[in-house]
């Protein structure tokens, strides 16, 4: 089953590094989002996968039955899951904060640090 | 805890942790130096020259020892492990310079008390040089490379420091970097130098090098090690084409031009050269590159020095030329050669670092340095002019005086016949003609005649000014007079340091007829004449320079600009500002990290059969598939929204379908979210969410991000064909409920096993929504500000 994930996991990536290479902000922004999912399926993976058995430990039993899905991978991504969305979250803020001052969402047009066409620095000593 | 180590092979007479505190002692003082001040005012001088002082005394101490052939080596161990040890070695040489260092240290302590008297950053200053103080003695003594090179560059940073001094003024502030730049590059000369010679000849310590004999000299690195070695020295002792920083180093106050400027700092490079002289020295390359610098120092420091109309300059400009003539007759290497090269190193130190008071001395009671406007002061300022004229007199080579001794002996060494000797002779005698001028109208001039028209009126000023030039002056007298005395204990010990054999100066004031004499009366009888056309002299040398035109000076100048250029060009290049240049270059690097080495070690993943899916599960996937196809090619915003939250529910729905129940349930929320927070936001930026991009960019964008989707693919594929290594899983699973009472092995990794990870992930989401919140709210006082700075960068873009 691993192959047909690692296919998936390859296109995810694809994706989202085609959306962040974008000049728009807001394709940047649907791009991280997938970028997001990208790796998470990407651990999730790498742990293998299992169809349908949880991590649960029987009622009244202290180990388990039988063979289960790997439970590490699964809580390195409910961390990143919740991770990936606040920085989300704060990107989306940042970006329409600076469409707001800036007028625009194009990347090019995002200068006031690094103004185009600066003159040299004062030579002296 | 460092332990004291005995070494059986080397004579030992010191009191070794008196030694190390004398060692460290100038930075004790260095650090106690500005509350002194503060308490003490100018004063303060008299309790910190206790430091050099003490220090001047215990050396003295080893004198005795010296003068009978032994030496003082002592040391630490410092990283063992790399057989680095903090460890001192002296000799004559070691110990000549440490006792000059120290004693003209004294004198020059009390002269900055006098001469900074009242300045707001006395404390300060009486810091940065007791810390010089520290380093350049440090220097002189260092066994070790490490240190050696340790002492090198803090005497760099120090004379920095000292040099910029009155950093409110742009030429301190220029000469300064200037010093720095040209000795630093040096420093990385010298430790490249230091690292050819130990792997070399496998020593790291000068003591067990000098005992080496022929090795360096014989291995095929030799010319490698020289050559390195001479970048260190030539530009810390101000050799052609490197003097330049020395004279504009005189922006320095006065103090720092006598101590670190004339009479020790720019010695180091000499101090190596003669240090080194026995395991490098008596080879053709030695004997032709030295003297040749050397002697294009001397010549060409000398007749800048007649151009000169500041006090200073003349000095400075005498010093370069001083520094070229003992390069040029270590150079030589003969015994008379080397013994000349100590009288006059010996007699360089007391008489310039006199004159050099004495000029700065003049500035401070008269406001000037300049020439012409200073002459008549004898009567306002008798103890000065004793002090200049003693000096002068000794520059100039004068018998009953130390400088007419190192003047003989050079002669000596240079009246050998041959071609190449007589050159250096001719160099030599237009030299001291000309250091002879100078001398004079450094310490004769500006006192005779009748009174000049100097800015303030001249009086004698206090003894913390006149101790220091007198007593160093009167020295050089008393050393001719007691020469016997004086060449037992330092110029012979040392002389045999450098030519590593033992010799005996024996030259007295008493004239002895021969060439020698009669080229130094030939030296007095030019001299005088300089002396009195130099007006005409002067003329001459400036409308030669104003012909050349070109210096190194400028030439640094041209330097920095051009490397300012080149940063403001590469920033621009690897820094233009572009979020997506930014990103392509990052992830064609990723690209490239994950498929190079893959295909390079030959460890591509096999070709895997067709999966054995379920058709439910190859649904899922299409949906996900459906859904990144759909984001991409959204013609409105709300396509590409919900067509996020499609591929976003499928891999919420894949979790569920492959055991992870707890990651669906968040995926769900989180996307739902998401969506729903994303639709609120866009549907207030008027935007559309299609873009065009031209076409090459879109090549290079697709190329690029199927690049790494395959990248990664296959490294995924890779990682799922190796062995699985099941143990921390297994870990969880069996002690999930034995030890932490829970039953979903998920939730009790999160908030138990890893629970302070969790505490950091809500950290994150913590300062992500203050981050959220702090966004929101700036906006009011924030848009001014934001707005006035787009109009003022308005007229750039276009």
């Amino acid at each position: 089953m691993e192959p047909a994930f690692a296919v998936l996991v390859g296109l995810f990536f694809a994706v989202a590094i085609y959306l962040m290479l974008s000049k728009h902000v807001i394709r940047i922004l649907l791009g991280v989002a997938i970028f997001g999912n990208a790796v998470n399926l990407l651990i999730f993976t790498s742990g293998r996968v299992m169809r349908e058995v949880a991590a649960i430990i029987p009622e009244g039993a202290t180990t388990l039955a039988g063979p289960v899905a790997n439970p590490l991978p699964q809580a390195l991504i409910l961390t990143a899951i919740v991770i990936s969305f606040s920085f989300f979250a704060f990107l989306l803020v940042l970006a329409y904060r600076a469409y707001q001052e800036l007028g625009t969402d194009d990347t090019d047009g995002m200068r006031v640090a690094e103004p185009e066409g600066e003159p040299l620095p004062p030579i002296g000593y | 805890m460092t332990k004291l180590l005995a070494s059986a092979r080397r004579v030992k007479t010191g009191d070794r942790p008196l030694t190390f505190f004398a060692l460290i002692l100038p930075f004790l003082a260095a650090a106690a130096a500005p509350i002194l001040t503060r308490i003490l005012k100018h004063n303060a001088a008299w309790v910190l020259a206790l430091a050099p002082l003490w220090i001047f005394s215990h050396f003295c101490g080893m004198l005795g020892a010296i003068a009978g052939g032994g030496t003082v080596s002592g040391g630490f161990d410092w990283i063992p492990s790399l057989g680095v040890r903090f460890s001192w070695y002296m000799d004559g040489l070691s110990l000549t310079f440490a006792l000059l260092i120290s004693g003209i240290g004294t004198l020059i302590v009390l002269y900055s008390g006098g001469y900074l008297k009242g300045h707001e950053h006395q404390g300060r200053f009486f810091s940065f040089i007791l810390m010089f103080m520290g380093a350049m003695q440090g220097l002189v003594v260092s066994d070790s490379f490490l240190m050696l090179f340790v002492f090198w560059e803090l005497t760099s940073i120090t004379s920095f420091l000292l040099i910029g001094f009155d950093h409110r003024r742009e030429a301190s502030r220029r000469a300064a970097l200037q010093a720095l730049v040209v000795t630093g590059l040096g420093g990385l000369s010298l430790l490249a130098a230091l690292l050819v010679v130990w792997s070399a000849t496998g020593q790291n310590e000068l003591s067990t090098l000098l005992a080496s004999g022929n090795v360096l000299r014989e291995s095929p690195f030799y010319l490698l090690a020289l050559i390195l070695l001479l970048g260190g020295a030539f530009t810390k002792s101000a050799q052609f084409p490197f003097h330049f920083w020395l004279p504009n180093a005189m922006e320095a106050p006065t103090p720092v031009s006598a101590y670190l400027h004339s009479a020790t700092m720019v010695k180091a490079g000499v101090y190596l050269l003669m240090r080194l002289n026995p395991v490098m020295g008596d080879t053709a390359p030695w004997e032709t590159i030295l003297p040749l610098f050397g002697g294009a120092t001397l010549f060409v420091g000398t007749l800048l020095a007649v151009r000169q109309t500041d006090l200073k300059l003349m000095l400075a400009y005498t010093t370069v030329g001083s520094l070229g003539l003992l390069v040029m007759l270590t150079g030589f290497g003969s015994e008379t050669a080397v013994e000349a090269a100590v009288l006059y190193l010996i007699a360089h130190s007391m008489f310039k670092g006199a004159l050099f008071m004495v000029a700065g001395l003049v500035d401070h009671e008269t406001g000037t340095r300049h020439i012409s406007s200073l002459s008549g002061l004898r009567g306002a300022m008798p103890i000065t002019f004793t002090a200049g004229l003693l000096a002068a007199l000794s520059m100039g080579g004068v018998p009953l005086f130390f400088g007419f001794l190192a003047k003989e002996e050079i002669y000596a060494a240079l009246a050998i016949g041959g071609g190449w000797a007589t050159l250096a002779l001719l160099v030599a005698l237009i030299g001291n003609v000309l250091m002879f001028a100078i001398g004079f109208t450094v310490g004769l001039k500006p006192f005779i005649g009748p009174m000049g028209n100097a800015p303030k009126k001249a009086h004698e000023g206090p003894i913390l000014l006149w101790l220091g030039p007198l007593v160093l002056a009167l020295s050089g007298f008393a050393a001719a007079l007691y020469s016997p005395l004086a060449h037992h204990l330092l110029s012979s010990p040392m002389a045999s340091a450098v030519a590593g054999q033992s010799l005996t100066v024996e030259i007295s004031t008493l004239p002895h007829i021969g060439a020698p004499l009669f080229l130094s009366a030939l030296t007095i009888v030019l001299g005088i004449e300089a002396y009195l056309t130099q007006a005409k002299l002067r003329a001459g040398m400036v409308s030669l320079l104003a012909a050349i035109g070109w210096g190194p000076d400028r030439g640094f100048d041209q330097a920095m600009r051009g490397l300012v250029r080149l940063a403001v060009r590469v920033t621009r290049i690897v820094q233009n500002g572009r979020l997506d240049f930014y990103l392509t270059v990052v992830f064609i690097a990723v690209a490239l990290a994950l498929l190079v080495p893959m295909i390079m070690f030959g460890e591509l993943p096999s070709m895997p059969s067709w999966p054995d899916l379920r058709f439910y599960e190859l649904t899922v996937m299409a949906i996900a598939v459906i859904g990144l196809g759909a984001v991409v090619y959204a013609k409105d915003r709300l396509t590409a929204i919900v067509s996020l939250g499609i591929q976003g529910f499928a891999v919420a729905l894949l979790f569920m379908l492959l055991g992870a129940p707890d990651l669906s349930f968040t995926q769900f929320m989180v996307e739902t979210l998401s969506v729903v927070i994303l639709a609120l936001v866009m549907t207030r930026l008027r935007l559309a969410v299609t873009e065009h991009r031209p076409f090459g960019q879109k090549a290079l964008d697709i190329t690029v991000s199927t690049a790494c989707g395959v990248a990664f693919a296959l490294l995924l594929l890779k990682v799922t064909q190796l062995p699985f290594d099941a143990t921390l899983s297994s870990f969880f699973e069996a002690h999930s409920k034995a030890i932490a009472h829970g039953r979903n092995i998920v939730n009790v990794i999160i908030v138990d096993f890893r629970g302070l990870d969790t505490l950091g992930e809500i950290s994150v989401v913590m300062i992500a929504g203050l981050s959220i919140l702090a966004l929101i709210r700036v906006r009011a006082k924030g848009h001014e500000k934001v707005k006035t700075t787009r109009q003022e960068q308005a007229p750039c873009e276009h």
